[in-house]
């Protein structure tokens, strides 16, 4: 792999067409407001948010309308001042049909607005609990509460904090664009999380196809004082460096181990737009509701990057943006390599949503697929080590049992193996399945 | 627009431009060359071969794929290729019966039987070859064709119409070295001016053909390098006069070899995966080649040695599994 000197993981990857041209160049702008918003409860690992609304409901701008008080999960907030239409159902690209609280936004309410505190004297316990009140969670796509996260278990030791600025997924540029137009932010989001967690240094690892975003952090780092506690890490193109175990790999050389966590190897990651919310938590004392989306693809009038608020549906954006052109084919929420196509222009906008993307028949086409030749493409893809070939021709006879002794558990779907399969086996979708065949047969091994 | 229908999926939308198609085909491109060779040096009957070979396997292959139910896939080229490959693997001066049955052989029973691309044990046109030195001994072993050498290479002695490998090892190395040791001979020997399989005389082209498949990492450089320098070594080592006194480039030159290395050894169903793996398979391929042209009652070992080590593949394939990202957490 051409790695051009700088850091990067070492097994595997592949490098997917980067597509960033039209959107990198896009500075933020924001989602005009719509008239209907449907939040989603669901918007987090974990249980549903339980509504604290009902139908008429007047709710303010930032007002808590879900809660989860026990367990995983993580607290959503409205995204305007209006009234609650009702207990609706959203659409959730891998749940299906979700609860959520629709709201008719009030014309004539003001925007809130967020004045600037002093966060500094906050204790540890204190900031983590702004955190989990704002309903943080992983910014990414993953959607690990935040809170959660924040507090590895005590007899694991961390030393580092590692923010994700890779943003190696095709299309996508709201990261680069965020830590481009909101580098003191991010840098503030830093000092926030480093905080809570007590840790003396931060690394903040940013693929070296956004250098305009590294020299923006460089000077935001200096700007803030923290030149001796955060680092900016260029890091080689190369997919999927975002993924979390592989950004620790090549920020600090460490391997978590297999079934491991991060603190394991003392550190812990979160995204760039995560640490943003936090700076905002923290700071404006603004619950996380809106986020930075890349909106693009050839079937789209325009491409975008949308400071959106949750709750917005596909239609909406699409209509903002010139509209959805007759060679769509596929909408996808998030990255092309990880992210999930949706049936309808109905799904919604979440805190995890990173990107709309309306894809043509040309940038993503339907192959049919043929038998594995063994070629060994995605052994060599595979940055996990795992045998994705294997797996796939035990699914394929429904021999699931077969599976994981190839590594089927370690394997977090990034997708490598089939982008390069040249047989265009869903190699995903064949190890997706093994899981879930065995998860719900009982017989993890 | 709310009727819309949007294709749903699974991840990942987007895929790389490398195919089965493409990889096959290529491969079928980087093959030609040699044959047009072949037809200048044995006549246009080895075109004849070919288009026979190549016809038959895709024939065989579509009547197969109807006959057990499952889905035509000519265009993939794997067929083709097989049909090539074993028309390479035959003396030009076979009548055309026999790529037609070979061809039959390799795609019926050698491939299809086990399951179609991807699941054959054996490389189908090796197998077809092993056939069909059974089935037509007299042909497969006696219809070479002396090419007409060119003014600036012909030797002295350039006679006798054995391969190479015939000559070096019934009548000696003398006789090999008076056709081909010398500067004429070696060149000869090296772009291709002499007696051998439709498809294995020039090491230049097939070597270029190989080279180029290395650059578009179609093939990596494992398996070609460990069966050609353990060839090289086993043929230095055991030489006629005693240890260390052999002909190394003889056998690197002649035969099957550079044909064997670059585009038979390789095929990927039937060749493991893992650079350790592909190097013992390699090495493998090149030690029973050697083995048998120096101990067997043939004079060319390379078809028996990789259809033998084809046999081992699965057990390599198992043996060396890719190093894993980490190994799992300790509890304690």
């Amino acid at each position: 792999m051409r790695t051009s000197g700088l850091a990067t993981f070492t097994l595997g990857g592949v490098h997917p067409p980067g597509r960033k041209a039209p959107a990198a160049g896009l500075a933020i702008e924001p989602m005009p407001l719509v008239s209907r918003y449907l939040v989603s409860l669901v918007q987090h690992c974990g249980a549903p948010a339980a509504p604290l609304v009902k139908k008429g409901d007047r709710v303010a701008e930032g007002q808590r309308i879900g809660a989860v008080d026990k367990g995983l999960g993580a607290h959503v907030h409205s995204p305007v001042t209006g009234t609650v239409a009702g207990l609706a159902r959203a659409f959730h690209p891998v749940l299906g049909p979700v609860p959520a609280v629709a709201i008719e936004r009030d014309p004539e309410a003001a925007p809130a607005a967020w004045t600037p505190r002093d966060w500094e004297h906050l204790t540890s316990a204190e900031l983590l609990a702004v955190v989990r009140e704002a309903g943080i969670v992983g910014m990414g796509g993953a959607g690990f509460p935040t809170h959660v996260k924040l507090s590895p278990p005590p007899e694991l030791s961390v030393d580092t904090l590692i923010l994700n600025g890779a943003e190696c997924e095709s299309y996508l540029a709201a990261d680069h664009r965020l830590m481009l137009e909101r580098a003191p932010g991010v840098v503030q989001g830093a000092r926030v999380l480093l905080a809570i967690l007590g840790v003396p240094r931060c690394v903040i690892g940013v693929e070296n196809n956004k250098k305009d975003a590294v020299e923006a952090l460089h000077q935001a780092v200096s700007e803030a004082g923290e030149g001796g506690r955060v680092r900016v890490q260029p890091l080689a193109v190369k997919y999927p460096q975002g993924s979390e175990k592989q950004l620790i790999e090549a920020v600090t050389g460490r391997r978590v181990p297999a079934g491991g966590l991060p603190a394991h190897v003392g550190c812990v990651v979160q995204n760039v737009g995560t640490a943003f919310a936090a700076y905002e938590a923290a700071a404006l004392g603004k619950p996380c509701y809106e986020r930075v989306l890349t909106v693009a693809g050839r079937g789209v009038g325009r491409p975008a990057n949308l400071l959106c608020k949750v709750g917005v549906c596909l239609m909406d954006i699409a209509d903002h943006l010139g509209g959805v052109g007759e060679d769509a084919v596929k909408c996808v929420l998030g990255g092309p390599m990880m992210g999930f196509a949706v049936p309808g222009l109905e799904a919604v906008v979440g805190k995890t949503t990173s990107g709309v993307l309306f894809l043509d028949a040309w940038e993503s086409p339907d192959a049919p697929y043929g038998p594995c030749i063994r070629c060994g493409r995605c052994l060599e893809a595979c940055p996990m080590g795992l045998s994705p070939n294997e797996m796939s021709i035990y699914a394929e006879r429904r021999k699931y049992e077969g599976t994981p002794r190839f590594g089927l558990w370690e394997c977090f779907e990034c997708g490598s193996c089939a982008f390069v399969c040249p047989a265009k086996r869903p190699l995903v979708q064949f190890i997706r399945a093994s899981k879930a065949r065995l998860k719900s047969g009982g017989c993890k091994l | 627009m709310s009727g819309r229908l949007w294709k749903v999926g699974v991840a990942p939308h987007v895929r790389d431009g490398a195919t089965v198609a493409g990889i096959m085909w290529t491969v079928f491109a980087v093959l030609l060359p040699q044959l047009f060779l072949s037809a200048y040096l044995f006549g246009p009957r080895v075109l004849a071969l070919a288009g026979v070979g190549v016809g038959t396997a895709v024939l065989a292959e579509a009547a197969m794929q109807r006959f057990l139910g499952k889905p035509l896939s000519l265009t993939d080229g794997s067929a083709a290729l097989t049909g090539l490959l074993l028309v390479y693997v035959l003396p030009p001066g076979v009548s055309l019966a026999l790529p037609f049955w070979g061809s039959l052989f390799a795609i019926c029973l050698g491939k299809q039987l086990f399951g179609g691309l991807g699941f054959n044990f054996f490389n189908p046109a090796l197998i077809a070859r092993a056939f069909l030195a059974v089935g037509f001994p007299v042909a497969m072993t006696t219809t070479w064709i002396m090419p007409e050498l060119p003014a600036f290479l012909a030797g002295p002695d350039a006679v006798a119409s054995a391969t190479p490998l015939a000559l070096l090892k019934h009548s000696g190395v003398a006789a090999y070295l008076a056709q081909y040791g010398g500067l004429h001979g070696a060149w000869a020997s090296f772009l291709g001016f002499k007696p051998g399989s439709v498809g294995e005389t020039s090491p230049l082209l097939l070597t270029l053909g190989g080279l180029y498949l290395l650059w578009r990492r179609i093939i990596s450089w494992h398996i070609p390098v460990a069966m050609i320098a353990s060839t090289a070594l086993l043929a230095w080592v055991f030489g006629p006069e005693g240890l260390c006194t052999g002909e190394p480039l003889a056998h690197v030159l002649s035969g099957g070899l550079i044909l064997g290395a670059f585009f038979m050894a390789t095929d990927y169903v039937t060749s493991p995966s893992q650079p350790l793996a592909k190097l013992v398979f390699g090495a493998g391929c090149g030690a029973l080649t050697m083995l048998i042209r120096l101990k067997g009652g043939y004079p060319e070992g390379v078809c028996y040695a990789i259809l033998l080590m084809n046999c081992v593949s699965p057990v390599l394939e198992d043996w060396v599994r890719p190093r894993r990202f980490a190994p799992p957490l300790k509890k304690d």
